[in-house]
């Protein structure tokens, strides 16, 4: 930060959209998959999708600071409007995706205004509470999601009619990691632009930002939105890339994993959700022998580590070592 | 002959006890030190096993196992409270969930390891068992009792937090924390012996809880939402309020199951939802 011209609001964005040599070295990484574990591919669609699930609840846990124990209700309702409109309408993947986007945002728009109305407690009860309303409703409609016994029926024709979701994932893959790509650049753009900074000046101070022209609800509200949006786009994604959609989708489980993805990696950088989440899907798969009950004991063990002696996360640890070792 | 509603509300009230024995150490932790501890059903759990494990292995009296459930989650919570929560007092939310989180996955963890995901069962003694017919009513004599039990802790915690030294202590700490420091209160102190109670208390609670909703190694988060409703609903170290919200959270579960099933748990979900939105600080909550 050793720059002698004083730098403009302009000026630092700028600066801070510019690809940095490790960001293409990231994305030309997640291509490696196709050539070195093609054995893999369909796990790497799955980190793929909840990446991008992490990301969008970086944008408003990591940058707005709404802390939300229920971001599994958007991916719930993507996973089961995708589901729906592939079996009633019709089973194109794209149109599917746009429906499952649509009426994710729709949901996230309307809860919105509740959410932006309340910090601290009141607000993980709320947001834990419409996520358990979310599960019931989902559990409730079996006509509708068919409950427990998961939905039956989902078709997803090729892309452009041409590639077909194969058994080795390899269209499943490519197609995650588009979408995963587009919606990264869209939320790079947006956490650099002046709305991303008022995002990040609302998690500092709440009070403050209004008295400079930013008003904290209504931005509140956009990102919300915005990161439900995004995460009806993971459901769909996973819907159509699976073939199936149940009621894993919308547990609580999904919102709390997530949530320790994000913290893993580091809550608040773009990369933080992409990295957290391709650790722990890929060591969730290594150790897919454990039962279950046994693997939550290392990711509590780890959660316990990283709010004791990693409060950034990966990416924040690490960014801190390489401070320290330029400084020298 | 009483029509089959006295029942379901004697049920939904012997079951707003049980909630109100479980949560409402969280509720005067979260009001004193405003640590959201999610981890505080793994205290509940903690005292279920302890019972379990004394009366079918060691032979014990179920009414014996009661205070001894209630020790080993006070000092299990109070070493746990040196170690690692008095760090984060003053960290972010996101930070106190995390933590408290993790503690609670580590608790179904070890908790299925050692016993097994069954479901445990006990033996209550004879004299807890069946039911007295009351004008075509069954009431359960356990379900009696569990109300006896918790109507001796309310009273209990009312005299101690309005008429003792120690609850004076407690309140101010409560109400202003800075000015009860400035008036020699030792807050940490207070605070870390209040955190023992309550979490004694739901140990207590989870001992308790066996006989009416059993115990596995998920109790940690199943009854987690339950306690986290009654609290939130009630308003924040307000024992009035955790007691106002346990019975309404305890009849409206109960009446909702009974009438109509096919909601499950919606109810009090939706309960929870429109009070919160109506007053953020819940019923009785002062913030």
């Amino acid at each position: 930060m050793a720059n002698p011209t004083p730098l403009t609001p302009q000026g630092y964005l700028l600066a801070r959209t510019r690809w940095h040599p490790l960001e293409i070295l990231f994305w030309l990484a997640t291509l490696l998959p196709f050539l070195v574990f093609p054995n893999y591919l369909s796990l790497a669609s799955q980190i793929a999708i909840t990446a991008l699930f992490a990301l969008s609840l970086d944008i408003i846990l990591g940058y707005a600071g709404v802390v939300s124990l229920g971001h599994a209700a958007f991916f719930g309702i993507g996973a089961y409007s995708a589901a729906i409109f592939s079996k009633h309408v019709w089973g194109e993947p794209f149109s599917g995706l746009l429906v499952a986007a649509a009426l994710a945002g729709l949901f996230g728009y309307a809860t919105s205004f509740i959410i932006s109305r309340f910090r601290h407690l009141p607000l993980i009860m709320i947001t834990l509470g419409l996520g358990l309303l979310a599960h019931e409703v989902a559990n409730s409609a079996h006509w509708l999601t068919g409950g427990s016994d998961g939905f039956q029926g989902v078709s997803t024709e090729p892309i452009f009619g041409l590639f077909r979701f194969d058994l080795y994932g390899k269209t499943a893959y490519a197609y995650s990691l588009a979408a995963l790509f587009i919606v990264f650049l869209c939320a790079r753009r947006l956490i650099n632009s002046p709305f991303g900074l008022a995002l990040r000046g609302i998690r500092e101070n709440w009070n403050r930002m209004p008295a400079i022209g930013a008003d904290s609800r209504a931005h509140i509200r956009k990102a919300y939105t915005i990161a439900a949006v995004i995460a009806g786009i993971c459901g769909a994604l996973l819907t159509q890339t699976t073939n199936s959609a149940s009621l894993e989708s919308i547990s609580f489980q999904r919102s709390a994993d997530v949530l320790v993805m994000l913290v893993l990696g580091g809550a608040g950088r773009l990369y933080g959700g992409l990295i957290g989440a391709a650790i722990f899907m890929i060591a969730r798969d290594q150790f897919s022998g454990i039962a279950p009950q046994y693997w939550y004991f290392w990711i509590g063990i780890l959660l316990v580590t990283v709010v004791m002696l990693l409060p950034n996360g990966i990416l924040g640890g690490l960014s801190k070592l390489l401070g320290r070792w330029s400084r020298k | 002959m009483l029509p089959p509603i006295f029942g379901v509300l004697f049920d939904g009230i012997a079951y707003g006890m049980l909630l109100f024995v479980l949560s409402v150490g969280l509720s005067v932790t979260l009001g004193l030190m405003n640590f959201v501890n999610l981890a505080h059903c793994a205290f509940a759990m903690l005292g279920g096993y302890v019972t379990v494990t004394l009366v079918n292995i060691f032979g014990w009296p179920f009414l014996a196992t009661l205070p001894v459930a209630f020790v080993a989650a006070a000092v299990t919570s109070v070493v746990l409270e040196r170690l690692l929560y008095r760090r984060l007092y003053r960290a972010s939310d996101l930070d106190q969930v995390l933590l408290t989180i993790g503690l609670a996955f580590i608790s179904v963890s070890v908790a299925a390891y050692i016993f097994g995901t069954i479901q445990q069962p006990i033996a209550t003694p004879a004299a807890l068992r069946g039911s007295f017919d009351f004008f075509g009513i069954g009431l359960g004599k356990y379900r009696l009792f569990l109300i006896g039990i918790a109507l001796l802790v309310t009273l209990a915690m009312v005299i101690g937090l309005e008429y003792t030294r120690f609850g004076a202590q407690v309140r101010a700490s409560v109400d202003n924390q800075r000015m009860a420091r400035g008036l020699g209160i030792d807050v940490d102190w207070t605070f870390a012996s209040t955190f023992a109670l309550g979490s004694g208390l739901a140990g207590l609670g989870g001992a308790l809880a066996i006989e009416i909703v059993g115990l596995d190694p998920n109790f940690s988060f199943t009854y987690l939402v339950y306690v986290l409703i009654v609290v939130s609903v009630g308003g924040l170290g307000s024992i009035a309020g955790s007691f106002a919200a346990a019975m309404l959270i305890g009849v409206s579960d109960i009446a909702g199951k009974y009438y109509v099933p096919e909601l499950g748990a919606f109810l009090i979900y939706l309960v929870m939802v429109v009070v919160l939105m109506w007053k953020p600080a819940g019923l009785f909550g002062k913030r």
